[in-house]
């Protein structure tokens, strides 16, 4: 958990040396959290690489036609049957060769991205807004309330996230990318709401959450205007890490034929997985595209990590 | 301490029911019905699909079934029947069991050993460049999916260099067993390898470090006893969760490398929908989690006497 306790003390000592010598020279420009945590970032090469990446990923996911002109469902076997990459041809149907159906793969790679992005993001998003939800619910009130919610929590922390995602999503025969997301979702939240809840405790107790509350504030302002954005920052490192993560959770439930139905990453990597002493490429550039996209998101969320979190300077 | 372990130990009473519970509702609110199933694609006759839900207690309402069975399981140990095979879950769990758990410890050892000392290593040169190449390293291995992983561990040294076999044929036989531990182990080899390094460049700065060094203890001290001890509370925290981790996850490793452990069974008692060695074998699991949180919070003490459970 990141200490912010203690930047909170340094500003507080620098905020009470400038009262008590008040000095003409130019004042050091008080930036806050965040500015720091933003001129921090633009300063790594981790963050620059990242969201190169998430900018290209996303491109390809809003518009795959900008980078091939090939069908991905359409399959030609009398032209193409395990025809091997062409490696010259960059960008062409043929580049990266063709699956034992005919379908190119550059053009599967490519379409097969959007649904990866969607289910990670879209996980994510509901990830964070629930546990969001219940974390703050459970540190804000305490007692009788934080006791359920948090015995709630364990239990769905208690099963494992794939064995219970897999219950889930076996009981479906289309798997949309909705479906998905709510399975991945359901068991998904349990780390967000702990982490939101730790936040929330340790920022509950401050002194201006504790003047808000004197000034008679009502208890949506001061858990929304006072607290939230005082917890947001860990839930924040979490949430990019995660999303990473949600992207291997559903290529690993596409492999193990629980996932979407459709064009996606997962499903391309089983099918290649067992042609693999004949055909290595089918597997190898949705598993190469399908690493760099979770490195993508680990990294960005590595690199939150250390511009939000003071002690791992 | 004595009364710490009560009070944990009733905390695990309700989350016990509530996951029991939750697997229940799950395997038994879906479609699909294993009584069917058995008959294949011919079509039953009414009586005898009824006379074996009966059989089996699935006539009942859902909390009955639950009932029934949590009561069996607690007064008896039984945790059910396998429908398809008509033996009891505990049985199969039998077969399955010595297999992942030889498997899971195999890949724990690797993650101990590997990650710990790697993690040092970078820690102690924070910023130079063995931390940097660990970095990626561990980064690799995070963002490379279990079944990629596998995939090219068994194209590079079971296809091309023929030095061990693909597939297990043999789960008593270690060195067979090396390679799928190793991408079980992968992913969480980088998580610990990550925290050590960050827990040890951390406490590195710290002042009693400086004072140990200062006092003139060897370096072998400093770093063994002052430094590894304060260092490694929360890679302990992440190996206990693992524990349970490495037993569930291995669905994708064991289904990769053929071996029939319980991930494997697992994996078939879902497609198939077969419920009863579903829960009973998720509950076992979950039982295996439990114990394991608990066992690190007891670790914790052992660890940092400044920690005192009353």
């Amino acid at each position: 958990m990141p200490d912010f306790t203690k930047t909170a003390v340094v500003a507080q000592d620098a905020a009470v040396a400038a009262e008590i010598a008040p000095q003409p020279a130019k004042p050091e420009k008080a930036r806050s959290l965040w500015g720091d945590a933003w001129a921090d970032l633009r300063r790594s090469w981790i963050f620059l690489i990242s969201s190169a990446l998430i900018f290209i990923l996303l491109l390809i996911t809003f518009f795959p036609g900008m980078f091939t002109g090939t069908d991905p469902i359409l399959g030609d076997l009398a032209k193409n049957y395990l025809q091997k990459p062409r490696l010259g041809n960059i960008g062409s149907p043929d580049w990266l060769g063709y699956d034992q159906q005919g379908r190119s793969v550059y053009a599967r790679v490519i379409y097969g991205t959007r649904a990866s992005i969607a289910v990670g993001f879209g996980t994510t998003l509901s990830v964070t807004l629930l546990g969001g939800v219940v974390g703050m619910i459970a540190g804000y009130f305490g007692g009788v309330v934080d006791a359920v919610l948090s015995r709630l929590t364990d239990v769905f922390f208690g099963i494992p996230f794939l064995l219970g995602t897999m219950v889930v999503l076996n009981s479906f025969q289309d798997r949309t990318t909705w479906v998905v997301i709510g399975a991945l979702g359901f068991f998904g939240w349990t780390q967000i709401a702990r982490v939101m809840r730790g936040a929330v405790i340790t920022t509950k107790q401050s002194d201006y959450v504790q003047a808000a509350k004197a000034l008679g504030a009502s208890t949506p302002r001061v858990m929304f205007r006072h607290i939230l954005p005082n917890t947001l920052a860990p839930v924040i490192v979490v949430a990019t890490i995660s999303l990473g993560v949600y992207i291997a959770a559903e290529a690993t439930l596409s492999f193990l034929g629980l996932g979407l139905t459709g064009v996606s990453w997962g499903n391309d990597i089983s099918d290649g997985g067992n042609q693999i002493r004949v055909a290595q490429w089918i597997m190898l550039y949705p598993s190469i595209m399908l690493s760099i996209t979770v490195l993508a998101f680990i990294m960005l969320g590595e690199a939150v990590r250390n511009a939000l979190d003071p002690k791992m300077r | 301490m004595g009364r710490y372990v009560a009070r944990r130990l009733l905390q695990m009473i309700p989350v016990f029911f509530g996951t029991t519970l939750l697997i229940f509702l799950m395997v038994y609110a879906l479609p699909g019905d294993p009584v069917r199933g058995l008959f294949g694609d011919k079509a039953g006759s009414p009586q005898v699909i009824a006379s074996l839900r009966r059989e089996y207690g699935l006539d009942q309402p859902i909390l009955v079934q639950y009932y029934e069975y949590m009561k069996g399981m607690l007064l008896h140990a039984d945790f059910g029947t396998q429908i398809a095979s008509g033996r009891p879950v505990t049985d199969v769990l039998g077969d399955a069991f010595p297999v992942t758990l030889r498997l899971a410890s195999l890949a724990f050892a690797i993650e101990v050993v590997l990650g710990i000392s790697l993690g040092i290593v970078a820690g102690m040169r924070a910023g130079r460049l063995t931390d940097n190449v660990i970095l990626v390293v561990a980064l690799l291995f995070i963002s490379v999916p279990v079944f990629v992983l596998g995939y090219i561990l068994k194209v590079v040294f079971a296809f091309q260099l023929n030095w061990l076999p693909p597939n297990v044929n043999d789960p008593s036989n270690i060195n067979e067993l090396l390679m799928p531990a190793l991408v079980l182990a992968a992913a969480s080899l980088a998580y610990v390898t990550r925290l050590t390094r960050t827990s040890i460049a951390e406490n590195l700065r710290a002042d009693y470090i400086r004072t140990a060094i200062a006092k003139g203890l060897p370096r072998r001290r400093v770093v063994g006893v002052h430094l590894m001890r304060n260092s490694l509370i929360p890679v302990v925290t992440y190996l206990g969760i693992d524990i349970g981790a490495l037993m569930g996850g291995a669905v994708v490793t064991e289904g990769l490398f053929n071996i029939k452990g319980v991930g494997g069974t697992i994996y078939e008692s879902i497609v198939r929908r077969e419920g009863t060695t579903v829960v009973g074998l998720v509950t076992i699991l979950v039982i295996v989690y439990l114990l394991a949180s608990l066992l690190v919070d007891l670790l914790y003490a052992v660890l940092d006497p400044r920690i005192r459970y009353a």
